[in-house]
């Protein structure tokens, strides 16, 4: 009895010991400015190629299509998107950079997915385009990569509207949740650059959305990616748009002002 | 139709060893997967791909379940003479796409 309470107050010490060695200490919470690395620089040299050739990159399938939605009149307005907005490669610079932002009618932030989706639907009158579709994708895809290379905007800290949910983005990012009891930060923040099931754990900067994912086979959107990420921790998902995910993409593109936009990225 | 891109270079030396990257849109159904019923998913994937150089094939590959979807494939030939190159992608359920691009060779 008493040899079987020595025993398992050994396991719980070397347990402790386990669970304690990998946490850096003194460095937990933001990562410094300087010090933040997008995952592009952890990938491998064959995947970063594929990534910088657009003719390797698969991501650009999707933004030629998005270019020929763009100029293709839809709904009941019969209005193309470059009806109203012109030529992408002016109207659309700049733009990925500064999502999520604040939208007057609904009150809250929104991503550059629903933006996309409102104007679809509202302004062109044609049915709502699904989340992860093709057609959203692509068109998301093709206005992202009028932003590449331009440094993401510090929308949530110059505008006082998103104040709110940009601390309530910081603590879903920080909230440990789900049977694997993690939050966002144990690894983002305080692991990344270890390896976490031989792959390398990134920071997790926002800077390549969409993306094109060897995983996947194909192309998917930020959400995604955090849903990913939230079946990984064994926590419950929420649906597609749900105001907890663009919180978290506002906290993120907060984390990440500053660092060029990629998209269309590859990752592993 | 699907959407390709093709990278080879506009201009070449004549004799230099030129590099072709191809990349073809394709879902790619292995035909090993099944629904949640158990049905299996039908096989649906490119089967072969053809590269001619003015006519002439220089490069061919048969392609089996295992392939990615959106196949990148790169391969090299000798820059002969200006001309076109043809390239071919033939697959299930009559899938049939072509590409082509011009070569100037001096």
């Amino acid at each position: 009895m008493t040899r079987s309470i020595a025993r398992g107050l050994c396991a719980a010490a070397a347990v402790a010991l386990i669970l304690s060695c990998p946490i850096r200490s003194g460095d937990a919470g933001n990562i410094p400015l300087d010090q933040r690395r997008s995952s592009y620089e952890l990938m491998s040299p064959p995947t970063r190629a594929m990534q910088d050739d657009d003719t390797a990159n698969p991501g650009t399938l999707w933004v030629l299509d998005g270019e020929a939605l763009w100029q293709r009149e839809s709904g009941a307005a019969g209005q193309a998107c470059a009806g109203c907005h012109g030529d992408a490669a002016q109207s659309m610079k700049g733009v990925a950079a500064r999502y999520p932002a604040f939208d007057a009618s609904s009150g809250r932030p929104i991503d550059l997915e629903q933006r996309i989706v409102d104007c679809r639907v509202e302004r062109q009158r044609a049915p709502a385009p699904a989340r992860e579709s093709k057609e959203l994708l692509a068109l998301t895809a093709f206005v992202a990569r009028q932003s590449r290379g331009m440094a993401i905007e510090d929308v949530a800290g110059k505008d006082e509207r998103l104040r709110p949910f940009l601390e309530s983005g910081r603590a879903a990012f920080e909230q440990r949740q789900g049977q694997l009891n993690l939050s966002c930060a144990n690894c983002h923040d305080d692991n990344w650059g270890r390896s976490l099931a031989g792959n390398a754990v990134p920071q997790g900067h926002p800077t390549g959305y969409p993306i094109y994912r060897l995983e996947w086979q194909g192309m998917g959107s930020l959400q995604r990616r955090l849903r990913n990420c939230m079946i990984g921790m064994r926590a419950e998902t929420y649906a597609y748009g749900s105001p907890e995910y663009v919180d978290l993409q506002l906290y993120l593109a907060w984390r990440a002002r500053g660092m060029p936009v990629e998209a269309p990225g590859v990752r592993p | 139709m699907a959407r390709a891109l093709i990278n080879v270079p506009a201009r070449a030396k004549r004799g230099e060893v030129i590099a072709i990257k191809t990349l073809i849109s394709h879902v790619m159904e292995s035909g090993f997967r099944h629904t949640s019923d158990g049905v299996r998913v039908a096989r649906d994937i490119i089967t072969t791909f053809d590269c001619t150089y003015n006519g002439v094939e220089v490069f061919h590959a048969d392609l089996y379940s295992a392939i990615a979807a959106n196949p990148f494939i790169t391969f090299h030939t000798v820059a002969t003479e200006s001309g076109t190159l043809v390239f071919k992608w033939t697959g299930d359920n009559g899938f049939s796409a072509t590409e082509s691009v011009t070569i100037q060779v001096e």
